[in-house]
């Protein structure tokens, strides 16, 4: 066929474009969700509790990720700056993925843990106040925002409508209706056995040290479980792989 | 010709502008009611902005009854002129919000920690206002420009291309104004929340129906090369936009969704679409800016007309492979890495085969970049393309990648792509459609058109070459060992390192901002007093 046949027929032209650009997409993008190492299971992996889902809506509303990646490369400085490498497995119920592009602070992937609240709550305020070099912006609005529990099912109902990568529903109709206390429990680290059952290694307790349930609550409870799920003192890459 | 077959489309008079104008009520009142029932405030203020676009279409429209019908014989060019100058403003502003993102980066006090004007909701208002408002409009109005003369006739279906412009701008405000009020999908350069990505999916198709309905209707039996890339264009941003922003809503009444998929899949179909929205919002359809506007300028015939076939092809079938370079050394399989730095290697061809085609366009008409400082922004415009696709494709491989991710030298490979690809050809595009579409025979000044020229370019060499240092420091700095074979920095040390070039990214960006005020008021002086002119259809003017 001469490309003059394309030249002269809009419709052929743009079937023939259309043809060409999808089959990149396709060919890298669907086997994603039927190969075993990009839907593999991992041990201690769950969902996001109630507050720690609420933590990260407030870290993807301010644009966090513009600046923090959520994943750790296999290097030799990687792993020994921010610990072992980041799985496929561990990103597996981010609606969406939090990766990131840049870091102009550093990755977060396995932060949890590594701070206390008090750090976090002081550092969110305002970053120089811990870090005197640091960069980046202060968030003291975060302390004086409440999380409204009431209604907050909805979010675990609508995290239900996602692809989950046939693995079913991702909360069951006990989690959804347990939202609102779950969420409640886990800012004050009142009446938690209902909270560490759903969702266990969760961490439950007062976070910024003040009785209401607030955003610095929520964004502390998310990025204390960051990377904290997956237990490697006994993970065997091989073994799911 | 045109006229009789055509004055009876979009016309205010009869049935059909009844219909309309009961139809923008309808969406008035529908926006007013998901307003009031909105689950958050920011949803809310979307609602009302959007009921009050439509409550100002339906008064635009009542005002037309009565009214003589315009003249539809000539190419449509009002439209055109509106996106000249949105392209303009929406410029200025995605520069000046860069401007003022670099000095947070280097000055932290510069962030207010107020909730709306953070660094964390400022940087998408400035990709998005430059990417997409100000390299959208000069697509939009560059587009219709060029569909109209490349085919001798004027745009299809009436005054939807109005809806497009109008429908378009109120997306851009949409977006900005969600970005500081917090509402996003956390998808770089698609974080737009679901209802406004419906509402751009319904404006992008009504683009796609009139450019695709001008084509259709051409009275040239060949579709100009300029065309297919536009063409490209098109479509495909439909296709991953559509796909990339799938997405459940938590409810019809609030602005928060979860994205469809998650981790990996999620993340290669991010960068799917983020590559290409480098690949053909940021490059085919600028490549059509570049097919139409260097050889009008330069008078002379496209280079090679076979190379620009292979170009075509080769370009859109390549580009879309190579997302994954995105996520190299990540938890997305080394199958798909790999097929990534591959297909981003091979672009490295069909990239400079366009360059080439675009350059050696000049054959025999060199000496113009003596004397048209227009033509000389095109020509620097095509150098940093072919610059920025070099490096590109070399950053892609895996090795190196693993040097530059997540460092300021992509940051600075994307501005020497945008500001001086994307940016200049733009710039220069503008420069040379507004005199034409008022009826001057050039600019206010040329010499004012060689300052900026010179100014932006200076900037970005600035800009690219402090991001250079910086990235590649950023990178060794943090793979640095000492002699005992502990971590020979913290983290926090190399972002103390990278202030020093903060500074000086911020000073390049400011020539750069410098350069496009001088535009805005070489523009202004070019408009003020003279008068918008129609050119009739189906013959080429001595100005076009």
């Amino acid at each position: 066929m001469k490309h003059e046949a394309l030249e002269k027929n809009a419709t052929l032209l743009l079937i023939f474009s259309l043809l060409v650009v999808t089959v990149g997409g396709f060919v890298q993008i669907v086997p994603l969700f039927f190969l075993q190492n990009t839907i593999e299971k991992v041990e201690g992996m769950r969902p996001y509790s109630p507050l720690e889902l609420a933590g990260r809506n407030v870290y993807i509303r301010e644009g966090c990720y513009v600046c923090h990646s959520q994943m750790i490369r296999p290097f030799r400085d990687e792993v020994e700056r921010y610990g072992h490498y980041s799985l496929a497995a561990e990103s597996q119920f981010d609606h969406p993925f939090q990766w990131g592009s840049k870091r102009t602070g550093p990755d977060l992937a396995r932060v949890g843990g590594k701070y206390s609240d008090e750090w976090h709550r002081q550092h969110l305020v305002n970053p120089r106040n811990v870090v005197p070099e640091s960069i980046m912006p202060g968030f003291p609005f975060l302390a004086s925002k409440t999380i409204e529990p009431k209604g907050f099912g909805a979010n675990l109902s609508a995290m239900n409508l996602t692809v989950n990568n046939g693995n079913g529903a991702m909360y069951s109709q006990e989690d959804i209706d347990n939202a609102e206390a779950d969420l409640v429990a886990q800012a004050t680290g009142e009446n938690t056995d209902g909270l560490m059952q759903r969702y266990p290694r969760a961490v439950a307790r007062n976070f910024d040290g003040d009785g209401k349930v607030t955003e610095m609550d929520a964004v502390i409870a998310y990025l204390q479980v960051l990377g904290t799920l997956v237990d490697f003192s006994t993970f065997k890459a091989d073994m799911s792989r | 010709m045109g006229a009789g077959t055509m004055t009876h489309k979009g016309q205010p008079s009869g049935g059909g502008a009844m219909a309309m104008m009961a139809l923008w009520g309808l969406l008035a009142l529908f926006a007013i009611t998901m307003g009031a029932k909105a689950a958050d405030t920011p949803f809310a203020i979307h609602m009302f902005i959007f009921a009050l676009a439509a409550i100002l279409a339906l008064i635009f429209k009542a005002r037309s009854f009565g009214k003589p019908a315009p003249d539809t014989s000539g190419y449509m060019d009002e439209v055109v002129r509106y996106g000249a100058i949105a392209t303009v403003f929406w410029g200025v502003v995605g520069f000046l919000v860069g401007l003022v993102i670099a000095l947070q980066l280097a000055y932290p006090a510069w962030n207010p920690d107020l909730e709306w004007f953070n660094f964390g909701r400022l940087r998408p208002l400035h990709t998005s206002a430059v990417v997409f408002a100000f390299g959208g409009n000069a697509l939009l109005c560059t587009s219709f420009y060029v569909v109209q003369r490349t085919n001798r006739t004027r745009l299809a279906l009436g005054n939807l291309a109005w809806f497009v412009f109008w429908g378009y701008q109120l997306f851009i405000v949409l977006a900005a104004t969600g970005y500081l009020l917090g509402v996003t999908e956390g998808r770089e350069y698609a974080e737009p929340e679901w209802y406004v990505d419906l509402w751009l999916t319904v404006v992008w198709v009504a683009y796609f129906l009139v450019f695709f309905g001008t084509l259709l209707q051409r009275k040239e039996s060949h579709i100009y090369v300029a065309n297919w890339f536009y063409l490209a264009f098109i479509v495909t941003i439909a296709m991953l936009h559509i796909v990339n922003n799938l997405s459940i809503p938590v409810s019809v009444f609030g602005s928060k969704s979860y994205s469809l998929f998650s981790g990996v899949q999620d993340a290669l179909t991010q960068w799917w679409y983020g590559h290409n929205a480098v690949g053909f919002f940021l490059t085919a359809g600028f490549l059509g800016m570049m097919y139409y506007f260097i050889p009008k300028r330069a008078n002379r015939p496209v280079y090679s007309y076979r190379l620009s076939i292979v170009h075509f092809w080769s370009l859109i079938f390549l580009y879309i492979w190579a997302g994954p370079h995105h996520l190299h050394y990540t938890a997305l399989p080394d199958w798909a890495q790999t097929l990534g730095m591959v297909f981003s290697i091979m672009l490295w061809m069909p990239s400079w085969g366009g360059m080439i085609n675009g350059l050696m366009t000049l054959s025999g008409a060199w000496d113009k970049l003596r004397t048209d400082p227009v033509l000389r922004m095109m020509v620097i415009s095509v150098a940093f393309y072919g610059m920025s696709t070099f490096e590109g494709p070399m950053m892609s491989i895996k090795s190196v990648n693993s040097l530059s991710h997540y460092t300021d030298w992509t940051i600075g490979h994307v501005h020497s792509g945008a500001l001086g690809w994307v940016g200049m050809i733009s710039m220069a595009c503008v420069y040379h459609l507004i005199p034409r579409l008022y009826g001057q025979k050039e600019v206010y000044s040329l010499p004012l058109v060689s300052w900026h020229v010179w100014l932006a370019t200076l900037g970005i060499v600035v800009y690219a070459a402090a991001m250079w240092v910086a990235g590649i420091m950023q990178g060794l700095i943090w793979r640095e060992y000492d002699a005992n074979g502990f971590l020979a920095y913290s983290f926090v040390e190399t972002v103390a390192a990278m202030h020093p070039y903060y500074v000086i990214r911020a000073f390049g960006g400011a020539l750069f901002l410098a350069g496009s005020l001088i535009m805005v008021y070489n523009l202004y002086r070019t408009i003020r007093g003279a008068q918008p002119v129609s050119q009739p259809v189906g013959m080429v003017s001595a100005a076009a």
